[in-house]
């Protein structure tokens, strides 16, 4: 059998992985686990090996969980080259180089960037800094915030009310602590799930003693003599005692990096085909640079070919996976990552759960249960087809509505189900607000085209 | 020829290999005679109908003219207890399913299942230790049977002395599930009411001790209730301790059972077993792909016209799944007639999937997994007298009825 390309890539290629967490590591392994013999090279800024996100703010905030042992569970062994606690500063698409802040270029043959997001930090910087002042995304975020936790602040601030704030909420209140959140929108969650259900998000909040105000945004953070926050200005011109705030805000991608490089890589993350390879700045594939993760932007066939970002668990995952096959085969045997959109959260005892994109969602139907018992399906329409579905504690009938986002299902859903009650015989407006304005940053970003956004989406790079 | 086929699989001839019967059925996915139900027998149709909205488990939804041969032995079911969570839609199943976990499961009782671990590894040595004659062990009445029955008595807080009574009603309740072709309905019907009638009134009788006196069990736990929109009503309770102990009875016994079986079929899985304690627990899951307990749901019922595999199913038809005929599907399994223990993708639905999934299954999961891995351990050279065993006559909730084997002694 003539030896191919692929068969030389897989003896003795060169494949580096830049960002070591989830994407990064699921696809080390899966490059393995394809035959890959060649020398892997894992390059993260962070000093840990790859841990998991979401018990940050859930277990670890109960300290149920140490926010030090969240390490990932490892598939395989990757017998990879660590190169830990070091950032990618630059790439050299010509010369096939990663260049790191120690100076050091590693060359590859085939790269993986899986840099993710990161905490939008609070815009007054010098507010930001003041002790007391949190953001959440990492173990460190999650180590001081727990331990701030433990100190029993006399009142906590939540700046947002998108999942991670709302989740930090939740896990105030369950250890007795005092909490408000602040968020710009009319509801928590609205980002994502729209005002019907941040309505819901919203009772369910107050219901648990969450100081919620919505409709206001925070104008400063005050310190007192020790550089500690003590209050926070809001917009109603109130001010608000508080020793422990949280900035939820959102995230930015990490393509900063990136800038010069002449990859497709800005603030809306790295421009990727549907078998997840980069864009050039041109618009052009890479056929050696695959992106994955929160990092990554993808058209999508079942969203008409939207580019979407997701920040979800899943679809690092899965996207990660993808990545590696494409990247360990020869062309006619790629395939695309069609991965349905999937997201989870458990906040004040309910689990949520959603899938598909649900924000591209005009109406709403809640199509089992009741809003009122906080046990529901909410399944949202699009142009007359099924385009999501969330549920509260009702979601193991969740993938069901995952096959009818799948086959298109028209919208209102013709048949009945059992424990639909009279409320949920009709849609109703899903309540998004205008993408234009503002909130919390939403999880699943729609930055392609569409009628809410008139812009062609550029490939411009980061601070321009 | 797909003619017949419920027949032969209903037919107590089939019941030691019913899996080629099942492999001709999967040629047909969505069977129909024209009379009976529609029997769905591939691995993705049956997964995705136990996640659908739109079936219902609520025999009341059944159309008159449904055809289900299982059905008729129920009619008299609202004259003694109301159907327990297992035939209930939401919100009444979400409703009694919750409170009935409460004292079982997380989030509420996160260490019960585990906290048994002790418990239950004493009663197996037990029973090991008093097996006998190493020359003819009836595993299912020296070990399989007593070893579950014994600890869901523990568990409900229902005394062990008084099983004698009660297995005479569980036996007939769990065989009203089958279709016995040769039993006069009538009858079948008239003794199944009985049995439930009487076994509601046993456990009336306790309930109310328990409420008196109330204990660790569950069954104190749930008839003592928690706060003002969380407790069942007196029948509600009847019906699910009814269930738990029921289920609790016949099923952990087949898995057992088909698991020993099983092993001394494949004599190097067993030898593995025994070197290596940690592969009960991938063994197990395998063993609920391969020989699950539980064979088929035949209580789900479309609430509307629905398509599966291109066939409409019309709204209040009867419908049957084959679990057993999925876990051998091998659109969905490698070499599925293999038993493999370290078979990576396992997602098996020997324990079903949806909200009706097996409420026990943490606990026959820790049964099935001691079990078998003390009787690896500690039966030499263990060997069978007798394969294929006898069945029990129950298609539905199949296993043997006995497991005569014989080892050269045991090991302490
Ligand atoms: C608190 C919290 C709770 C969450 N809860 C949920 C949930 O309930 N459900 C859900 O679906 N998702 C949840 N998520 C989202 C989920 O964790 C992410 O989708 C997932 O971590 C994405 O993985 P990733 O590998 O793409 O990116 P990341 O996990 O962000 O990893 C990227 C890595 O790259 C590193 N990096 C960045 N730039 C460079 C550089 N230049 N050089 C080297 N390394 C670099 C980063 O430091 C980081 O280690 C949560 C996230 C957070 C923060």
């Amino acid at each position: 059998m003539a030896d191919t390309a692929l068969d030389q890539l897989k003896r003795s290629g060169r494949v580096v992985v830049v960002g070591a967490s989830l994407a990064g590591l699921r696809a080390a392994e899966v490059i393995r686990e394809k035959g890959f013999a060649g020398s892997l090279t894992l390059i993260g800024d962070e000093p840990h090996e790859p841990y998991d996100r979401p018990p940050l703010s859930k277990q670890v905030l109960l300290g149920k969980a140490d926010a030090e042992r969240t390490l990932l569970p490892r598939r395989r062994d990757i017998d990879a080259e660590w190169r830990l606690g070091v950032a990618a500063t630059g790439l050299d698409m010509a010369a096939r180089t990663v260049k790191l802040a120690d100076g050091e270029e590693v060359p590859y043959d085939r790269l993986l960037i899986a840099t993710g997001v990161r905490a939008r930090p609070w815009p007054n910087e010098a507010e930001g800094e003041l002790g007391g002042v949190f953001t959440l995304r990492t173990r460190e975020d999650g180590v001081g915030l727990a331990r701030a936790l433990n100190a029993g602040p006399r009142r906590v601030l939540v700046i947002g009310a998108g999942f991670t704030g709302s989740e930090i909420a939740s896990a105030c209140r369950e250890r007795g602590l005092e909490v408000t959140v602040a968020e710009r929108g009319n509801g928590p969650l609205v980002g994502a799930l729209g005002g019907v259900i941040g309505a819901v998000a919203a009772e369910l909040q107050r219901e648990n003693g969450v100081d919620l105000r919505t409709g206001i945004s925070v104008t400063a953070l005050e310190g007192d003599s020790t550089g500690r926050v003590r209050a926070a200005h809001l917009s109603d011109g109130t001010t608000l005692e508080c020793d422990v705030v949280v900035v939820g805000l959102g995230a930015q991608r990490n393509t900063e990096w990136l800038m010069g490089s002449g990859l497709g890589a800005g603030p809306r993350g790295i421009a990727c085909d549907a078998g997840c390879r980069a864009f050039d700045l041109r618009g052009i594939v890479t056929d050696d640079i695959y992106v994955a993760g929160d990092v990554a932007r993808s058209p999508h066939a079942l969203f008409g070919y939207q580019f979407l970002s997701l920040e979800h668990w899943g679809n690092a995952v899965a996207q990660a996976e993808t990545a590696a096959h494409n990247m360990m085969s020869e062309s006619t045997d790629r395939r695309p990552h069609l991965w349905v959109p999937a997201f989870w959260s458990s906040q004040f005892g309910v689990n949520i759960k959603s899938v598909g994109v649900p924000s591209m969602g005009t109406e709403i139907m809640i199509t089992q249960g009741s809003r009122a018992e906080r046990r529901f399906t909410g399944v949202y329409g699009y142009q007359g087809r099924v385009i999501g579905a969330v549920t509260f504690d009702n979601g193991r009938w969740l993938q069901f509505y995952e096959k009818q986002i799948e086959c298109t299902a028209p919208f209102p859903p013709p048949f009945t189900t059992v424990d639909r009650r009279p409320d949920g015989q009709r849609p109703i407006p899903a309540d998004f607000p205008d993408p234009s304005v503002p909130t919390h940053g939403p999880t699943i970003t729609l930055s392609g085209y569409s009628p809410a956004d008139r812009r062609i989406a550029t490939f411009t790079p980061a601070g321009h | 020829m797909a003619h017949g086929i419920l027949s032969q699989i209903l037919d107590y001839s089939s019941r030691a290999n019913p899996y080629p019967l099942y492999e001709e059925l999967r040629k047909t996915p969505v069977f129909h005679d024209g009379t009976g139900p529609y029997v769905i027998s591939t691995y993705y149709d049956i997964q995705s109908l136990l996640h659908d909205p739109r079936l219902s488990s609520d025999a009341r939804n059944l159309a008159a003219t449904a055809g289900d041969p299982l059905a008729e032995g129920e009619d008299g079911e609202e004259t003694a207890l109301p159907p327990s969570f297992l035939k209930l839609d939401p919100p009444e199943h979400d409703r009694l399913r919750r409170m009935t976990n409460r004292p079982f499961g997380p989030p509420h009782s996160p260490h019960r299942v585990d906290g048994m671990r002790g418990g239950l590894k004493d009663i197996v040595t037990g029973l090991i230790d008093n097996l006998g004659d190493t020359e003819n062990i009836d595993l299912v009445d020296q070990f399989a049977y007593p070893f579950p029955v014994t600890m869901i008595c523990q568990l409900l807080g229902v005394p062990r002395e008084d099983e004698p009574k009660f297995h005479v009603w569980a036996d007939t309740l769990a065989a009203s599930l089958d279709p016995d072709p040769d039993a006069d309905p009538a009858e079948r019907q008239r003794k199944t009411h009985d049995s439930r009638m009487e076994l509601g009134m046993y456990l009336a009788g306790l309930i109310e001790q328990r409420r008196k006196d109330p204990g660790e069990d569950m069954l104190s736990q749930l008839a003592v209730g928690h706060g003002p929109d969380e407790s069942m009503s007196t029948m509600e309770l009847l019906s699910t301790a009814a269930l738990l102990l029921i289920a609790g009875h016949e099923t952990t016994v087949n898995l057992i059972t088909n698991g020993m079986l099983t092993l001394l079929r494949n004599p190097d899985v067993l030898a593995k077993l025994r070197q290596e304690p940690g592969l009960a627990v991938p063994l197990v899951e395998e063993l609920l792909r391969f020989e699950p307990p539980v064979q088929l749901l035949p209580q789900r019922t479309p609430l509307v016209d629905i398509e599966v595999g291109g066939i409409t199913i019309p709204k209040g038809s009867s419908m049957w799944l084959i679990l057993a005929s999925g876990n051998r599907d091998p659109n969905r399994f490698e070499n599925p007639d293999r038993f493999d223990p370290y078979r990576k993708d396992i997602q098996h639905l020997g324990l079903g999937s949806g909200i009706h999934s097996c409420f026990g299954a943490p606990l026959a999961r820790l049964e099935a997994q001691l079990a078998l891995t003390e009787l690896a351990r500690r039966l030499e050279n263990p060997r069978l007298l007798e394969d294929p065993p006898p069945y029990r006559q129950n298609a539905v909730l199949r296993g043997p009825r006995h497991l005569r084997i014989a080892c050269d002694g045991i090991r302490a």
